[in-house]
């Protein structure tokens, strides 16, 4: 093995030289400059953007404990556009908030360990990762230290996370039982279906349906959502959430392969639960950070839709959805967060007659929401055909007959918004909210993307050309 | 690419850059300016429409004794797989031609006439750009060769027609009525998603020419497993197509789906004219037109439930026509109605020459329909425009300061009622006599509707010219209105004589010239439900009197019933409103407001006792969440090992 192989760490150690930096930024009392500071981590973070889309060899390395391919380093590039938007978008909180250098730190930390456990090729790594990137969370969830439901929410963050924890490694504990090595080839290769390992999975599956918030694993979501800073909840509903999606992609589709009717029995089951549950609780929230929470739930069930497919098709289309609703949610929760720093402001009525005071804004909003709901031309209609299109070609027609149904409510759920922004009439004209260079440029690249996506072919040919199902 | 197929392309990319410079110039340029650089695009791509279709049926689209579909422009856009893809293209065949004429005609009329009627408006500009947008997504849906881009452009007509019934959005009821045209079409428009994704599945294709020779040739594969499976006694086939026909009812306002269309009056009038009269509207039938050999060959079932929806709407809404005050709102239904009858032509037809009589006859009275209903309705906008009020009891006796509007408003009532010589009378008798042949109960119900038709738009007529005094004065309202009277005569031209065109010989099934079958004593029935009508319609209101509020009380109830349209938008509210809100909305709210709530708080009370500390964080939340994650792990597990050991 060659030193050059190492290369393929190349992720891994860019995120970690930041840290690095960043840490002895922190003991020369770098905090005091703050516009320069952030500027200056926005600028590395768009580096670790751009050298992440450098060409990379394929292969495994520490004995196959760690792999790369060309699908997981444009997993981790989706991702790393979405950790560089969301700090864009954050510019502004952070300004006002003294500890940032801890904020990043503790962002990237995680984000080391969601490459990590994107590249495992062991559960032990997958494990490590899984918990690296929650950890982390935990504490920015209470970054608002003064206030308490940012405090709330991190504690439940913490403690249902280690209780998913748990569950997760009696379910890992009870495959290691089952089949003697945890490598993924060994389990796929050797797994039986029995009484044994089918708790495994079960156990397994709850552990991994808890980070994606599905129901029923999904009530700490809305607490924590509600209660971080609209950055973490941004965070979590994005990258932590697309992480764990494309991993639990390749969980279902490599490790189980051999189970594959019985966890198409159980994600049909949990898919239907957490579509129509995310939709209904959606109705009658008025926080817009509950509502996006719900609305999280709602698309994490639409994606088991796609992953229903259980083919080719299946990896590429959920891939592909995940990049388009990481650009609606990061412009969503750009907005939400431009508006609640200027204003204080989070609830649905707040935003009556938003158009009004804020045009950009509202039309920026109402474009990422036409998105989360499917409308063409909109990325998300794409993005969402092609996962009922996998999941056609696996002929999973109850699943798509509720699939339908809640497209729908959706429809309504984010219909509600656009017609409270543009439609009612304020209660109290929200003042004009000023935007900087950083939110400029972050909301401009998610709503380009979000209008062009859908009209660019070579990429989901590219994502599809990368997918291979083993 | 020859001389045409730059023609075609061009049509459809005049109207786009017209949106374009509109919107981003409009408001640097005056209103007048726009007005007319939007006005002479559209007439330009009349032009163009028209030589097309020169072209087409007169030098190129004869292949061997039929008319073949010419694929003008096709680029590759969106590759599923090895089978499917997705393509842009531009097709060229009888349907699609005829449509590309009635279209752009239609909107140049209905972008001069606005000139006048829009003048004044502060967002002008802003309309014509609509108008555009609206313009190009129809031309683009009726030029598609698959499935997909139509359903891309289905949708953009769709947007468009959203902002162009809500440009009044000062207006609570505009906006109320472009939610709902929006969402109702949505909801019949999931409907067409679904129905494509399984005739893409069982064809392996999303072009429909190549979809329909897999799905209509006997010994093809895709058609033998394609109707294995059935499900509620109609193949998977008949299944995907109903679907497919969901969507075209929608934007066709068939029974139940119609209720969007009366609302979505309250756009401008023009709009209502291009929109609900010639071109959105027909897109339903257009659709089922375009899969019309599948239909026909392979799921004569599902057709032959189109039509029974179709009679069932055009007497449906013949009735409430009957009953309507507000003049826009009698034109809806009889737009309704007029769409039902292309439909069940439709459904009655069947595959084969004299049989598929059905097809010709529906697409024949498509392209005269537009003309008369689209004049009806300008009519009606410069009736509305000089009285400023869209009821009846304003109007009356206009027939003196209103004589062009007049004069073309009563040929085209008389088009519509199908009186002879006039072009609604050709259309009508051979949808009727297609129907004779091909359903007689159809039959029946379409000549009973056909004398309501001829009654409720001589009711218009005569309540709107005549019936009373004019209480207006008898200045002239047309003075300096040309913009307004020359679409209206133009129109009025087009609906008095676009019957002599010999249709069969341009648009059949097969494509193959046919002539459609006119016999004398086949139209005496028809004449003579329409002339009933006409004079059951004259006893009544040629003068004020008592009469109609007599028969109206003798019919009592059913009047009370039809006058607020069978209550079907009260049962839509019913179901949404009480149905889905508070049986499933509320609950859900109850649910997360009480149960999850009330059990946090539970807890939160017992723990506040053992510490203070944690006393704000309602830590029992979590216990509750927890018991919830271990039930659910342990109700998979449980499912998994019951249902895979």
């Amino acid at each position: 093995m060659s030193i050059y192989s190492y290369l393929m760490l190349r992720f891994e150690v860019v995120i970690t030289l930041i840290i690095f930096i960043l840490l002895v930024l922190k003991l020369n009392d770098a905090d005091k400059k703050e516009k320069s500071l952030l500027i200056g981590i926005n600028i590395m973070l768009l580096l670790n953007f751009i050298v992440g889309l450098l060409p990379m060899a394929e292969g495994n390395l520490f004995m196959g404990f760690f792999r790369s391919n060309g699908l997981l380093v444009l997993q981790k590039n989706i991702l790393n556009l979405g950790l560089l938007l969301i700090s864009l978008t954050s510019y502004n909180y952070l300004l006002k908030n003294n500890n940032r250098i801890e904020f990043y730190i503790l962002m990237l930390s995680s984000m080391l360990g969601v490459f990590a456990m994107l590249s495992s090729g062991h559960i032990l790594v997958l494990y490590l990762g899984l918990e690296m990137s929650t950890i982390p969370i935990a504490a920015l969830a209470n970054f608002n230290k003064s206030m308490k439901n940012s405090s709330e929410a991190g504690i439940k963050l913490i403690l249902s996370s280690a209780f998913s924890t748990g569950i997760l490694l009696f379910g890992i504990s009870l495959l290691y039982g089952a089949v003697g090595n945890l490598s993924f080839e060994n389990i796929q290769a050797n797994l039986q279906l029995n009484e044994l390992t089918l708790l495994a999975f079960a156990f397994i599956l709850g552990g991994f349906a808890f980070k994606m918030s599905i129901v029923p694993f999904h009530l700490w979501t809305a607490d924590v959502y509600e209660g971080s800073p609209v950055a973490v909840t941004n965070y979590l509903s994005v990258i932590s959430k697309g992480s764990v999606i494309f991993v639990f992609i390749s969980v279902l589709y490599s490790i189980f392969s051999s189970f594959t009717d019985a966890w198409l029995y159980a994600i049909t089951i949990l898919s239907i639960l957490s579509m129509t549950v995310g939709n209904l609780f959606a109705m009658r929230q008025q926080n817009l950070k509950r509502f996006f929470a719900f609305s999280s739930i709602a698309q994490v069930g639409f994606v088991l839709v796609g992953i229903a497919g259980a083919s080719k098709i299946g990896l590429t289309s959920a891939t592909y959805f995940v990049l388009i609703y990481l650009l609606s949610n990061i412009a969503s929760f750009g907005v939400i967060s431009a508006i609640f720093d200027a204003t204080g402001k989070e609830t649905i009525n707040d935003y009556k007659g938003l158009y009004k005071s804020n045009p950009y804004f509202a039309l920026i909003l109402a474009v990422s929401l036409f998105s989360l709901a499917g409308i063409p031309p909109t990325a998300g209609f794409f993005g969402k055909m092609f996962l009922l299109t996998s999941s056609m070609g696996n002929g999973m027609y109850v699943l798509l007959a509720f699939a339908a149904i809640n497209i729908v409510i959706s429809l309504y759920n984010y219909l509600r918004i656009v017609k409270t922004m543009f439609i009612d009439d304020a209660v109290e004209v929200l003042p004009v909210v000023g935007r900087n260079f950083g939110m400029k440029m972050a909301l401009a690249v998610c709503t380009i993307g979000i209008i062009i996506i859908g009209f660019v072919t070579p990429l989901f040919q590219y994502i599809d050309v990368l997918s291979i199902v083993k | 690419m020859s001389t045409y197929d730059i023609a075609a392309l061009l049509i459809l990319l005049l109207p786009i850059l017209s949106f374009a410079g509109l919107s981003f110039l409009g408001k640097r340029i005056t209103p007048c300016t726009a007005g007319i650089v939007g006005t002479t695009v559209l007439f330009v791509a009349a032009g163009l429409a028209l030589f097309t279709a020169y072209g087409y049926f007169f030098q190129f689209g004869e292949v061997a004794g039929a008319y073949a579909h010419h694929t003008s422009l096709e680029i590759n856009w969106l590759q599923f797989n090895e089978n499917l893809s997705i393509n842009l293209s531009i097709i060229l065949d009888p349907i699609s031609v005829m449509m590309l004429v009635v279209i752009t005609v239609i909107s140049a009329m209905v972008h001069l006439y606005s000139f006048k009627y829009m003048h004044g408006e502060e967002r002008f500009a802003t309309y014509y750009a609509y108008l555009a947008l609206f313009t190009f997504s129809m031309l683009g849906l009726v030029v598609s060769g698959n499935l997909f881009q139509m359903y891309i452009f289905w949708e953009l007509v769709g947007v468009s027609s959203f902002l162009l019934i809500g440009f009044y959005f000062t207006k609570p009821s505009a906006i109320a009525a472009a939610k709902k045209a929006f969402i109702v079409t949505r909801f019949a428009d999931l409907g067409f998603l679904l129905g494509i994704l399984m005739l893409s599945y069982g064809a392996e294709t999303l072009d429909f020419f190549v979809l329909i020779e897999r799905l209509t040739q006997p010994d093809s594969v895709y058609l033998a497993s394609f109707t294995a499976t059935s499900f509620m006694g109609l193949s998977a086939l008949s299944w995907g197509l109903l679907l497919v026909f969901t969507g075209g009812a929608g934007k066709s306002a068939m029974f139940p789906l119609h209720i969007w269309l009366p609302d979505a009056m309250e756009g401008p009038t023009p709009v209502s004219a291009l929109i609900h009269a010639a071109t959105m509207v027909v897109a339903g039938v257009y659709l089922v037109a375009r899969l019309f050999p599948v239909f026909a060959i392979s799921a004569p079932d599902a057709l032959a439930i189109v039509g029974y929806i179709g009679v069932f709407t055009a007497l449906f809404a013949a009735v409430i026509a009957c009953t309507q005050t507000d003049i826009k709102r009698v034109l809806a239904y009889s737009t309704i109605s007029q769409i039902a009858f292309m439909m069940f032509a439709l459904g009655v037809a069947g595959w084969g020459e004299e049989k598929a009589e059905g097809f010709t006859a529906s697409m024949f009275h498509l392209f005269t329909h537009a003309f008369f209903k689209a004049l009806l309705f300008l009519g009606a906008g410069a009736v509305i425009h000089a009285v400023h009020s869209n009821e009846m009891k304003d109007m009356g006796g206009l027939r003196k300061s209103m004589p062009i509007t007049h004069i073309t408003f009563l040929i085209a009532c008389l088009a519509i009622a199908g009186v002879p010589l006039l072009s609604g009378f050709f259309s009508k008798e051979a949808i009727l006599n297609a129907a004779y042949h091909g359903n007689p109960m159809i039959f029946y119900v379409a000549l009973l509707t056909s004398g309501l038709t001829a009654f409720y738009m001589f009711r218009l007529y005569f309540r709107i010219f005549w019936y009373k005094a004019d209480e207006h004065g008898h200045h002239n309202h047309e003075k300096g209105m040309w913009a307004m009277n020359l679409p209206l005569i133009i129109l009025a031209i087009g609906a008095a004589f676009t019957g002599y065109i010999p249709f069969g010989d341009f648009v059949s099934a097969d494509g193959k010239p046919f002539e459609l079958p006119f016999h004398l004593t086949f139209s005496i029935a028809p004449v003579l439900a329409g002339v009933i009508g006409i004079g059951i319609a004259w006893m009544m209101y040629s003068k004020q009197n008592s009469n109609p509020d007599k028969v109206s009380a003798s019919f009592g109830r059913f009047y009370n019933w039809a006058y607020h349209k069978f209550y079907i938008d009260e049962i839509y509210l019913f179901v949404t409103k009480k149905v889905l809100f508070n049986l499933v909305g509320r609950p859900a709210a109850w649910f997360d407001k009480n149960v999850v709530d009330g059990m946090i708080n539970g807890y939160a009370s017992i723990t506040s006792t053992t510490s203070e500390a944690i006393k704000g964080m309602q830590s029992g939340r979590l216990q509750t969440y927890t018991l919830f994650f271990l039930g659910g792990v342990l109700v998979v597990a449980i499912l998994l090992i019951v249902n895979f050991i």
